[in-house]
């Protein structure tokens, strides 16, 4: 159990407060069902999970695909790593209202990054909603980001917080998102800038945009059904 | 048995006993009980501590489905966890399995993976509801804590 686990956590991280519209919007969207089902990419944090379960009475599917990702990384499996993706949700399709990413597909190559992508839309119910967020910078030293959701518009995130295992991370450019997730539709689309007041990092904090997509009521998409071939557009740190 | 020597808030120690499996002793069953147990040891099966609090020490090591008032974990649980109040996850501990409580507090470092349902503090009833669907899964109420 305890090898699904990420890596070493920092002895200090940098930190940096965010203000978003979009959270609050998505998170509004969330509020606005009476038990809405929501799956979380990330790792379990505590005060999300119970700011989300409390505030909003969410049914919260925890699943830390970055753990996934180190632990075939580490393990020298990542051949099988699209298999796993493609079976890591059992949950049926449609049957979810919505997705926090975070930042996986960051740090997810080409193919696995479509097969994640295409269950994510497999498991939406139509109008459901997805939350992700895309750094700016590609990289080959892999330092995790968590965050931390303070309320409804402010986000705190420590980065560098904790080393993966995986090689990269890489810079999605727009194309690549509209490639990946076709099957949805781009609500909001912002970069996020720090509150300056708010900035407690040695380093400078990560520019990183938000996007929020919605489940196309009309757009079917079955397992694995849904994602096309592309590459990734290089983009060097 | 663990004692306990504590203040009961106006000067005076009382001790207190409280229920243990050690960490060399093994359940395979059902588990029922009346008081706060804490588990150093490994249980498969099922757990039922209505109306009180079950610690999993550090070396605990469960396999089960469990209902309690309160959880606090700081070993390895693989199971659903159903409480009425509240699950604490300390930054040793692991929960692989879904968790029904009010209130949920997981420590950085800590390990977790399944799902959460936080009945609404102001609807007791549903939380209630759980802990009926919980024990009607072929449960046995009536078995006393298996002491050991």
């Amino acid at each position: 159990m305890r090898d699904m686990m990420p890596g070493p956590v920092a002895a200090v991280a940098d930190e940096a407060v965010y203000v978003s519209k979009t959270l609050s919007k998505f998170l509004s969207a969330v509020g606005a069902l009476p038990a809405a089902v929501l799956v979380d990419l990330g790792p379990a944090i505590g005060s999300n999970i119970s700011f989300l379960g409390e505030r909003f009475g969410c049914k919260i599917h925890v699943g830390d695909v970055y753990a996934d990702l180190d632990r075939h990384t580490r393990e020298g499996t990542f051949d099988r790593f699209l298999e796993f993706l493609a079976r890591r949700f059992s949950l049926s399709d449609g049957s979810v209202d919505a997705v926090l990413c975070w930042d996986i597909f960051d740090y997810l190559g080409s193919a696995a990054g479509d097969v994640l992508a295409a269950e994510l839309m497999r498991l939406l119910r139509p109008g459901g909603q997805l939350l992700g967020f895309f750094g700016a910078r590609a990289s080959e030293e892999i330092r995790y980001t968590k965050y931390f959701i303070e309320d409804e518009s402010h986000l705190r995130l420590r980065y560098g917080f904790y080393t993966g295992a995986c090689r990269r991370r890489w810079a999605l450019q727009s194309r690549d998102l509209d490639s990946l997730f076709h099957g949805l539709q781009l609500s909001d689309s912002i970069l996020m800038t720090p509150r300056p007041a708010r900035c407690c990092s040695a380093s400078e904090p990560p520019q990183i945009s938000i996007r929020l997509f919605q489940r196309d009521p009309a757009h079917r998409i079955g397992r694995l059904g849904g994602c096309g071939q592309r590459g990734r557009t290089p983009v060097s740190g | 048995m663990n004692e306990e020597w504590t203040h009961n808030g106006k000067g005076v120690v009382i001790n207190e006993q409280r229920a243990g499996i050690g960490k060399s002793i093994v359940i395979n069953g059902e588990l029922s009980g009346g008081e706060d147990l804490t588990i150093e040891g490994t249980v498969e099966g099922k757990i039922e501590l209505r109306d009180h609090v079950l610690t999993v020490g550090s070396n605990g090591r469960i396999k089960a489905e469990v209902a309690a008032k309160s959880f606090v974990v700081f070993g390895q649980v693989v199971g659903n966890l159903t409480a009425t109040e509240k699950v604490d996850i300390k930054e040793t501990g692991s929960v692989e399995g879904d968790i029904t409580a009010p209130r949920l507090a997981i420590a950085d470092g800590a390990h977790f993976r399944g799902s959460v349902e936080m009945p609404r503090v102001d609807k007791p009833r549903e939380a209630q509801a759980a802990w009926n669907r919980d024990l009607s899964r072929g449960s046995s109420l009536n078995n006393d804590l298996v002491r050991v």
